[in-house]
């Protein structure tokens, strides 16, 4: 008659467990690369026809903050010497908002942003018309190095979303996470940005400094 | 006198039954966000920082370029290169690669493919600028700069 062998314990031993599972984790914990998909976006303008001469744009100087970055990384910016990009997002913030010479559309733009930033506009003849004809336009050399260039970017892109969150009444980083996905994430990016165009124009780098 | 009459007799060993679940979760939260790396990156990589970061939805979309110094300076010299899947390519290649990964995206999403430029510090803006060039020649022209975030100073 068959009888049943195993008359010592059937149960599998677990008091290891927790070791194998401390070196399998530290296995992973090694091995993981916490994948960053984050960064600036940048939308690069459209290939020139080489037919077509490029459009010749008129705008006052005024309509035009000018950041020029050189080989030394030094700034010049609206003419005025600079060591350091720091400072820069506030004088951004200062241009866009500054609605010196506004014509309707813009008046009735001014008259719909709230009160805090309207309080911004400091009316400067020498500065920006309105917003929707400000530019910033960010210029390097060849041997401008890649990590001011992305801190000046940087600023420029921090001063637009200030400025867009402050109208629907988020902060800059809660303006940054609307996903546009649903409606109401939509709408509010759309109120941000309604008659504010983020224009930052990147020029391209003359031959000074680099190869 | 004092209220606060110091307790004994109380077991002060932690239970440590539920020691492996707890590793186990661990465990299990790690080998989920694990990406094993499927390229090896040939150039240097030492993402600058930034603050206004954004995330894109799809990742699918996204092509990477790698700009930085080789990795191995006896191989590939000592300049900047670009890295592009596997191999280091010279800029006018781009143009095909840049084709090539868009035909692998299903045909509504040709037009939304995005480069991320994966850039090392310390390169400079001229490598920078002809990759653009190229990627506006191959009409790709949504860029993410990748970086990594900072901490705000103020």
């Amino acid at each position: 008659m068959a009888r049943k062998k195993g008359r010592m314990s059937q149960e599998v031993n677990s008091g290891s467990m927790a070791d194998i599972a401390f070196l399998l984790l530290i296995f992973f914990l090694v091995t993981t690369t916490i994948a960053s998909d984050k960064g600036i976006l940048n939308i690069l303008p459209p290939k020139l026809d080489p037919n077509v001469p490029p459009p010749d744009i008129q705008k006052n100087e005024r309509n035009i903050f000018n950041i020029l970055v050189n080989a030394n990384d030094d700034l010049l910016v609206e003419g005025e010497y600079r060591r350091t990009a720091e400072g820069l997002d506030k004088d951004i913030k200062e241009f866009v908002l500054n609605f010196g010479a506004p014509d309707e559309d813009a008046v009735a733009l001014f008259n719909s942003l709230p009160a805090s930033l309207q309080a911004q506009a400091l009316r400067r003849p020498e500065s920006s018309d309105n917003p929707g004809e400000a530019v910033v336009s960010i210029k390097t050399n060849r041997g401008t190095s890649y990590e001011v260039f992305l801190e000046v970017f940087d600023l420029a892109k921090k001063a637009y979303f200030e400025v867009y969150g402050e109208r629907v009444g988020l902060t800059a980083d809660e303006y940054r996470a609307l996903t546009g996905d649903d409606e109401a994430s939509k709408a509010l990016q759309d109120r941000g940005k309604a008659g504010i165009p983020m224009a930052i124009s990147i020029a391209e780098p003359d031959k000074i400094g680099g190869n | 006198m004092s209220k606060f009459k110091k307790k004994t007799n109380t077991a002060t060993s932690i239970p440590t039954s539920a020691l492996p679940d707890i590793i186990f979760m661990l465990l299990f939260f790690f080998m989920v966000t694990t990406v094993l790396r499927e390229q090896t990156i040939l150039v240097e990589q030492k993402i600058p920082q930034a603050t206004q970061l954004q995330k894109l939805q799809k990742k699918t979309l996204i092509s990477y370029i790698y700009i930085g110094k080789p990795k191995n300076p006896s191989l590939y010299g000592s300049e900047p290169r670009v890295q592009a899947n596997d191999v280091l390519i010279t800029a006018p290649d781009i143009v095909q690669w840049v084709n090539q990964e868009r035909d692998m995206l299903p045909e509504a999403d040709r037009g939304l493919i995005t480069i991320s430029l994966k850039v090392d510090k310390d390169v400079k803006m001229g490598p920078i600028s002809d990759v653009q060039t190229e990627l506006r020649n191959a009409d790709a022209r949504r860029v993410l700069y990748a970086s990594t975030g900072k901490i705000y100073q103020d």
